[in-house]
């Protein structure tokens, strides 16, 4: 295994009763990176984390985080890693800081460590001010960023987010992506896993797509949205009646039957050549005197990728 | 090096729990003052109808047995507590945590220990008020204190097990289903003489019985059955659930992992 993976995971098997949760999964993640894993529910990807973070024994397969082996070595991979699950784990009656404080004092720090690293942690996300309030009233993004904070106390070499976002409204969900962009910049691995797209397109610099307990697709956001089709072009015209005469044009230069649609006024196509298909298409509308609102051209959402390669045979 | 850390870690999940106290001192209030209530409930209102051996006040007789029943209610205070870590997602963090995999029960043990020590306290006091006393000096009142917290340690570890299995706060309510007829099915209000025939050697044989016994004998207070095993029971009995309970515990938390 190279030295610059925080986790390598080869052929990881998992069952619950004759289902198979985990079925040959493997993963690579470069230290120093945010990785996603993405998925649909029951996909495997909470527990790949769990046989990950020492919570669950694998049938088969081996994981290697931070270069020690997750089931000969659990000791050396506690002291390494972050875990930050589905429901933030915090004391609800305890403040802020004396959760921190209890967690540290757990980490083995002495009382004076502990509080310091507490008021650290604190500061640095924001809840200096909320630190003796109990946790039961924090907002939902306050507690997630406590329940960061107190994944973060040994400055572990691997975090694993389980759905940190799940639950949230837009702005714990903001707060949350803020504070693990300012973790990547530090230096930590993060191994996030997640439903959202735009969340794995927003924080993630490599993503594997598991489905049915094992990788079908990996790569950066971009190689995947290369993958399905490549560029679309968009175009919205003025007027109703110049519809038909927009999709005419836009099949001209399209790799496949352009889609109509008339409440936006709008026809798009999958295109090979981006710059050749955009100058062609701006050139024969305006000769043809059609009036044009929009022209853009874009890559497929990586909802449109999720969806694709996700697809249940039919 | 690793027991002085699984001291250390089981202290600081104590502390966790004292802390919890401090945090709502109105909560441990109502909890004594339920138990309180219970004294004055069934001493004045049930009391008078009941008719106690030698002659003696209810109160006399009722109270070794409210200790007991207060000793079995700490069950569903012991599940409550680890079923909401486990839903919450703490238990999780603590197992990931480079941790002495130990403190998380030690912690629990030592501070529902710490409760039922203050609680009897509370209740004996509140029980030296109305008129209950102990007859046969310091040294066997405190051997029936002991008792009862043996009693409680027992079912300490049926309710980290059953909520190590059950996994769910919401159970409480079919916990609490158990927990009142095994109360009342019991020697602590009425003598079990009085029950139809096989529901009264069920009584008898109640482990909550043996400890109320034990406790009578040692208070000097009124009690159904004149002298036998009732200490010697009260000892067995304890000891046999944790025999059962303590393994099944450790085996259903090491199960978290499968």
């Amino acid at each position: 295994m190279a030295s610059d993976l925080a986790v390598h995971v080869e052929g990881l098997r998992k069952r619950y009763g004759d289902k198979p949760a985990l079925d040959g999964f493997d993963l690579d993640v470069r230290a120093g990176t945010v990785h996603g894993l993405l998925g649909p529910n029951g996909a495997g990807k909470t527990t790949a984390v769990r046989v990950l973070a020492t919570l669950l024994r694998a049938d088969g397969g081996r994981a290697l985080v931070d270069g020690y082996d997750v089931a000969r070595q659990p000791a050396r991979v506690r002291e390494r890693i972050g875990l930050v699950g589905q429901h933030a784990a915090v004391d609800e009656v305890l403040g802020g800081r004396d959760n921190l404080v209890m967690f540290g004092r757990l980490f083995h720090l002495g009382k004076r460590e502990a509080g310091r690293r507490a008021d650290h942690l604190l500061e640095r996300f924001g809840l200096a001010d909320a630190g003796g309030k109990p946790v039961k009233r924090y907002s939902g993004g306050m507690r997630r960023r406590l329940d960061l904070a107190a994944s973060l106390i040994l400055r572990p070499a691997v975090l694993f987010l389980d759905e940190p976002t799940t639950g949230l409204d837009p702005r714990g969900r903001n707060e949350v992506w803020a504070a693990v962009r300012a973790l990547v910049s530090d230096g930590t691995t993060v191994l996030l896993t997640t439903q959202y797209l735009d969340e794995a397109d927003q924080l993630a610099s490599r993503i594997s797509v598991l489905d049915q307990g094992r990788v079908v697709a990996g790569g950066t956001p971009d190689e995947l949205k290369s993958r399905i089709g490549g560029d679309r072009i968009d175009v919205v015209v003025r007027a109703d009646a110049d519809l038909a005469a927009a999709a005419a044009v836009v099949k001209g230069v399209a790799a496949a039957e352009p889609e109509v649609d008339p409440d936006g006024r709008r026809v798009s196509a999958p295109v090979r050549d981006r710059v050749a298909a955009l100058t062609d298409v701006v050139r024969t509308l305006d000769a043809r005197g059609v009036a044009v609102e929009d022209i853009a051209l874009r890559r497929p959402t990586l909802d449109e990728v999720f969806l694709r390669m996700t697809e249940v045979p039919a | 090096m690793k027991l002085r850390w699984a001291l250390a870690d089981g202290w600081t999940i104590t502390l966790r729990d004292l802390k919890h106290w401090a945090a709502q001192p109105w909560q441990v209030v109502f909890g004594l003052l339920f138990s309180v209530m219970l004294v004055l409930m069934f001493g004045y209102l049930f009391g008078g109808a009941i008719e106690v051996p030698g002659g003696a006040g209810y109160r006399e007789f009722l109270l070794p047995g409210m200790f007991a029943m207060t000793m079995l209610f700490g069950l569903e205070a012991t599940y409550t507590a680890v079923t909401t870590d486990a839903d919450r997602g703490v238990t999780d963090r603590f197992r990931a945590m480079p941790m002495a995999g130990s403190a998380v029960v030690v912690g629990r043990a030592s501070a529902d220990m710490l409760n039922s020590v203050v609680t009897l306290a509370a209740m004996a006091a509140c029980g030296l008020a109305v008129g209950w006393r102990w007859h046969e000096g310091i040294g066997p009142a405190l051997g029936a204190f002991g008792l009862l917290l043996l009693l409680r340690f027992a079912l300490l570890w049926l309710g980290i097990w059953l909520a190590l299995v059950l996994r769910s706060p919401e159970a409480l309510m079919a916990l609490q289903i158990l927990v009142w007829p095994l109360g009342f099915l019991s020697n602590v209000y009425v003598s079990p003489q009085t029950m139809p025939g096989w529901l009264g050697t069920l009584a008898g044989w109640n482990p909550l019985s043996a400890t109320v016994s034990a406790a009578r004998e040692l208070f000097g207070n009124p009690s159904w059955d004149g002298g036998g095993h009732a200490v010697l029971m009260a000892v067995l009995w304890p000891l046999a659930l944790t025999a059962v309970f303590f393994p099944l515990s450790v085996r259903a938390y090491r199960r978290l992992s499968r």
